[in-house]
């Protein structure tokens, strides 16, 4: 197998005597989609954050294409150019429009002339559906339009891998196909993804693993199939049939035998 | 009233003079406060321990203490140490060291009301922490200060007052030389209090338009969410 593009290795995270997650060995291969499903609080965001070293992991290491970024004195504002990160919330930079926020990484980060970093920050404006919102304000566009600007201004910087926390819990309903949408295109275009979603529909049918994590512990991994279908865990079995009643799909495994 | 109109008439040009003066000091105060508060803010929210320390000292000294008594140290103290300023430099740097004391917590509120996110969200594209500050957090916490910080212009100008103390000539240095020869105090002090008002009134409208001019659609809306 070829050298991962993400791996972690033992990776744990505390915050005083409460253990976020412990242990965590991951490893994120070119082309991989990878989703991590579970019940909240079980530490997926605070994983993701961590892996793009936004937040420290109390032990355990990170290695993006081989080299390790938690190693001291590693220079973590050059790692995070290269693995992109869309937030729940969007966060886009209030102050600026869709396309200033998608150029900004260009010009003061990877310091382009401003004429390439128009071009390239239109082209991928124009890659999540919205060449036509560039002059817009975030306070001017709805949530999708918003998370995909949000998604354009991570894309911008070729990172080598996105990382998706839960893009599309903070969207009304009729908001969240968009989102998604743009993100298959991605996975069609052979992007490397990590995703923590509840979208079951969207772990089924575009990712290649799904991890299910709980209470800061990988419990379970494999394919949609070996998940969805032949769960090794009755856990991972019941959660499973839980979200996926909740979020209105077809139930593909017979109800668990009982709560947990 | 027709008199008095006529008596401010004659009186405007020892009274212009005054007005420049005040208006020096509240440019130079402002300025020098906005730097200063600007560092302030800046240190109690980002810096380490120590520099948290130092600004927290500085901003309490410069709030907790009459402008008058810091205006008096500078002045009359800091010759006993062997440092003399002029009169101008001394109601200078008071009016500066003292304005950048709120400036700080005007400005110290409004950057934290720029959420934690912003802050996330400018490092995950790979900006620098202190990039973030400059491009992300920076120009939204400047237009967000914008409504509180406009008093302090205005306070800075009526303050001006306390360096005719130090016999600095400003407007109210100046009223009190034509209050004293024209024997005509309450119609002096009107006009000043008029000057004064007219000014005040100006900042404002500059402060409005401002406000308009760097406002940016839907950014007010969005940081009224709770």
């Amino acid at each position: 197998m070829d050298e991962p593009i993400l791996k972690a290795q033992g990776l744990t995270k505390k915050y005083g005597e409460n253990v976020v997650f412990k242990d965590i060995d991951l490893a994120v291969q070119q082309g991989d989609i990878i989703v991590i499903i579970g019940p909240s609080g079980t530490g997926k965001s605070t994983l993701l954050r961590c892996l793009n070293l936004l937040t420290k992991a109390d032990g355990g290491k990170i290695w993006l294409d081989g080299e390790e970024i938690t190693a001291p004195g590693h220079n973590e504002d050059e790692v995070r150019q290269h693995i992109g990160m869309v937030f729940q919330n969007f966060l886009l930079f209030n102050h600026l429009t869709a396309l200033d926020n998608v150029m900004l990484g260009l010009t003061k980060v990877k310091h382009l002339p401003r004429e390439q970093a128009l071009e390239k920050a239109l082209s991928e404006l124009k890659r999540v559906g919205l060449a036509d919102r560039a002059g817009h304000y975030p306070g001017q566009l709805s949530g999708g339009q918003q998370q995909r600007v949000a998604i354009a201004r991570a894309l911008a910087m070729d990172p080598r891998v996105m990382l998706f926390d839960e893009p599309t819990s903070a969207l009304d309903p009729e908001l969240i196909g968009e989102v998604l949408e743009v993100m298959r295109q991605l996975a069609l275009q052979k992007m490397t993804m990590l995703v923590v979603t509840h979208e079951m529909g969207f772990a089924r049918e575009v990712a290649n693993r799904i991890i299910f994590m709980e209470k800061g512990s990988i419990i379970e991994e494999g394919t949609p199939d070996e998940l969805f279908l032949r769960p090794k865990f009755e856990r991972t079995r019941e959660f499973l049939w839980k979200i996926t009643e909740l979020y209105g799909h077809k139930h593909e495994t017979t109800q668990p035998t009982e709560d947990l | 009233m027709i008199e008095w109109l006529q008596f401010l008439w004659q009186t405007l040009p020892v009274f212009l003079d005054g007005l420049r003066v005040t208006l020096e000091l509240t440019a130079v105060g402002l300025i020098m406060g906005f730097v200063l508060g600007l560092l302030a803010a800046l240190g109690r929210i980002y810096g380490s321990p120590w520099v948290r320390r130092v600004c927290v000292a500085y901003i309490e000294v410069f709030r907790g203490t009459p402008l008058l008594v810091q205006l008096f140290l500078i002045y009359y103290g800091f010759p006993g140490i062997g440092i003399t300023f002029s009169r101008m430099a001394s109601a200078y740097l008071a009016l500066g060291l003292n304005s950048g004391a709120y400036q700080a917590e005007y400005l110290r509120g409004s950057i934290m009301a720029i959420s934690e996110g912003q802050m996330m969200a400018g490092r995950s594209i790979g900006l620098t922490r202190f990039a973030t500050i400059r491009h992300i957090i920076l120009p939204q916490a400047l237009r967000l200060v914008i409504p509180a910080w406009s008093n302090e212009p205005i306070l800075l100008l009526k303050s001006t007052a306390v360096a005719f103390l130090i016999a600095v000539p400003d407007l109210m240095t100046k009223a009190k030389l034509v209050a004293a020869r024209t024997y005509d105090p309450i119609g002096t002090y009107l006009a000043v209090a008029v000057i004064y008002l007219i000014i005040v009134a100006l900042l404002s409208e500059v402060m409005k338009a401002l406000e308009r001019r760097v406002r940016i659609p839907g950014l007010e809306v969005e940081t009224q969410k709770p």
